[in-house]
């Protein structure tokens, strides 16, 4: 065997795994361009201008056009000729309203656009571009603090055990008898309050007890290692011991629960928005647009439907397939 | 056995006076004064004082507390604050439709599951598996709103096949016509994991030298599969399948609300969004409970699979 000079870490091994790994590089190039998108639709670079009515309402997809209107869309082709809905009740109104407003804009509605219009002309793709910087940013910052939250109070329960263990593990024994999904609602309805914050905090303070029962079972397992031991000898804080020399040992654990929660959060946002206890009205996300398509679908109008299903059932396979890739390459052990 | 059960019940009381302060603590210290949600828009300083003292808002913590825990052992959590009906009635007559459903879907549920992580258990490590295994995964990627919007606009509303929504007053019409669809939407959504999961509980298993042993004396892979592993992965199944029970009386709050089916699920989203907190409050309470006892159920049943299991 050659002479190494520094052996490779747990990160650079990991990461030689994961490069091997042709799913988990697709993956990975699929939730980093998601990732891209976020930081250029949040900058206003992209997508600045999703409210704009470009098309008429309801306007169809014309990449699917052909294919499209002989399976569930009945009548794109009146829709286009006929740009209001016929069942809605305010049709005369909005039509009053749209000639007010101007010939400019009028003129410059289209009939079709590449993946549709929902009901105001916005372009779906574009919502759903918009939609997703919520949903990922509410998936990312809960599962950061349900991370956080699971991670510290780990942390503190498996290095002290005795009481301090006892206590920590009374709080996980309560949370985790009640139903996560139970939970949410309760606290939803004591809130009183939609916006962004309140579902990350909902999410968040809900969700710490899977990482919380998994670091704790590694810092048990660390606290008496040699390494620890001489951290001990020169005089390391038990604070230090516990976050400079373990926590970067135990961390590929967090990261994983990190992606796992990411996933579930995204999932569990888009059917609190989807109720009405998400976001407010006026942000989009993936489940107040699914909140919109149910009733268009009726209609035929299922390209709305599509869009958001489609970015939602995109990333989140990717993160999946990411996280199994990540758990397997950070722990060889298990397979 | 006996003294068993007796010890796990009474370590169940520290942890279920944690759910009690819990919930105490969620509605009535962070959920603010309930008699401004109660007297709504239309409040004058003596109707809030008013209710304020129906309630026994007024009270001091601890003698609220107490009422709290008063209500939860005579399951007397009075009258919903949206409807008037009693919270005991709501609850008992909802659970009935919310089974109607559960109990068929996690039947199928796990039959299915079984056999089918058996048979990819079979050919494990073959295209066919990591075929399945993707399918599953992009499977658990659509949202189950997805599948609940489509299924319903496809099965019931296009071709007709099923009720769009609605439910009857016999058991069997319950049963066959309009739960039909929402455990068919139930079972499509709940297969990708649970197939995933059983699947490694299987695999688990099918390294083990008793296998080997059943190979090399010459039995076929079928009564290997069937016989030998099924019986040692039961027990993780178990685990799964009975923890599961509680939460899923709330988690198939989508499909009986999508589906107008009056169940607790539908009820809960209700309470929520009228701010009905003695319905809420009570379920939660009762569902924490539900969710120990079917855990010690669960135990008990390992003693049942599982002759070596002691249960000391």
């Amino acid at each position: 065997m050659s002479y190494q000079a520094t052996s490779p870490g747990l990160w650079a091994l990991a990461w030689r795994r994961l490069r091997a790994d042709k799913v988990a590089m697709a993956s990975l190039a699929v939730v980093a361009a998601f990732l891209v998108m976020l930081v250029l639709s949040s900058s206003g670079l992209i997508v600045a201008d999703w409210e704009a009515e470009v098309g008429v309402s309801y306007a169809p997809p014309a990449l699917f056009h052909e294919d499209g209107s002989g399976r569930a869309a009945p009548a794109p082709a009146v829709a286009a000729a006929l740009p209001d809905n016929p069942f809605d009740p305010l049709a005369a109104e909005v039509a009053e309203l749209r000639a007010e407003q101007g010939g400019a804009a009028k003129a410059a509605r289209r009939d079709t656009l590449p993946f549709g219009a929902d009901k105001w002309g916005h372009d779906v793709i574009k919502k759903a571009i918009k939609g997703a910087e919520t949903s990922i940013v509410v998936g990312l910052v809960a599962a950061s603090l349900a991370v956080s939250l699971g991670t510290l109070l780990g942390a503190v329960s498996g290095y002290y055990g005795g009481l301090v263990d006892d206590f920590f593990n009374w709080f996980y024994s309560i949370f985790t008898s009640i139903p996560s999904i139970l939970m949410i609602l309760t606290v939803a309805a004591v809130l009183q309050q939609k916006g962004v914050a309140t579902i990350v905090l909902i999410l968040g303070l809900t969700g710490w007890t899977g990482p919380y029962r998994l670091i704790r079972a590694e810092y048990m397992k660390h606290k008496g290692r040699e390494y620890v031991m001489a951290a001990d000898a020169i005089g390391a804080s038990s604070w230090r011991k516990m976050f400079a020399h373990i926590f970067p040992n135990v961390s590929h654990v967090a990261l994983v629960q990190l992606s796992i929660l990411v996933v579930g959060f995204i999932k569990a946002e888009v059917i609190l928005s989807f109720l009405g206890f998400g976001v407010p009205v006026g942000v989009v996300s993936w489940g107040s647009m699914l909140n919109e398509a149910q009733n268009e679908l009726i209609l035929g109008k299922w390209w709305q439907l599509f869009a958001a299903a489609f970015a939602m059932a995109l990333l989140v396979t990717a993160f999946s397939l990411l996280t199994d890739a990540l758990r397997d390459a950070l722990d060889p052990k298990l397979k | 056995m006996f003294s068993y059960i007796l010890r796990r019940l009474w370590q169940m009381l520290p942890t279920m006076a944690g759910v009690v302060v819990l919930v105490f603590l969620l509605f009535n210290w962070v959920g603010g004064d309930p008699a401004y949600i109660l007297a709504g828009k239309m409040s004058n300083a003596e109707a809030i004082a008013n209710i304020r003292q129906q309630l026994g808002v007024d009270q001091p913590y601890y003698v609220q507390l107490g009422i709290f825990v008063q209500q939860i052992v005579t399951f007397d959590f009075g009258n919903s604050w949206a409807t008037g009906e009693a919270v005991s009635r709501i609850i008992a007559t909802r659970l009935g439709p919310s089974l109607t459903v559960l109990i068929p879907l996690t039947i199928l549920e796990t039959v299915f599951g079984i056999a089918l992580a058996l048979a990819i258990a079979f050919v494990r490590g073959s295209l066919t598996d990591r075929a399945v295994m993707v399918a599953c995964t992009v499977g658990m990627s659509v949202s189950i709103l997805v599948y609940i919007i489509v299924f319903q606009y496809g099965f019931a509303y296009k071709l007709g096949l099923f009720p769009v929504q609605g439910w009857g007053e016999h058991f069997s019409d319950n049963l066959l016509r309009y739960a039909a669809l929402p455990i068919l939407i139930g079972l499509a959504v709940s297969i990708a994991p649970t197939l995933r999961l059983y699947r490694s509980f299987v695999l688990d298993e099918a390294s083990q030298d008793y296998v080997r042993t059943a190979r090399a004396k010459g039995l076929s892979q079928t009564r290997i599969l069937w016989v030998h592993v099924l019986r040692n992965a039961a027990i993780p199944i178990i685990t799964h399948v009975m923890a599961n029970l509680p939460a899923l009386l709330i988690g198939a709050f989508l499909l009986e609300r999508f589906f107008g089916i009056p169940g607790i699920g539908r009820e809960v989203i209700l309470a929520v969004e009228r701010s009905d907190f003695p319905v809420i409050k009570a379920i939660t309470v009762y569902v924490a409970a539900a969710t120990m006892i079917f855990n010690l159920l669960a135990d008990l049943m390992y003693q049942a699979v599982d002759p070596r299991v002691q249960l000391a």
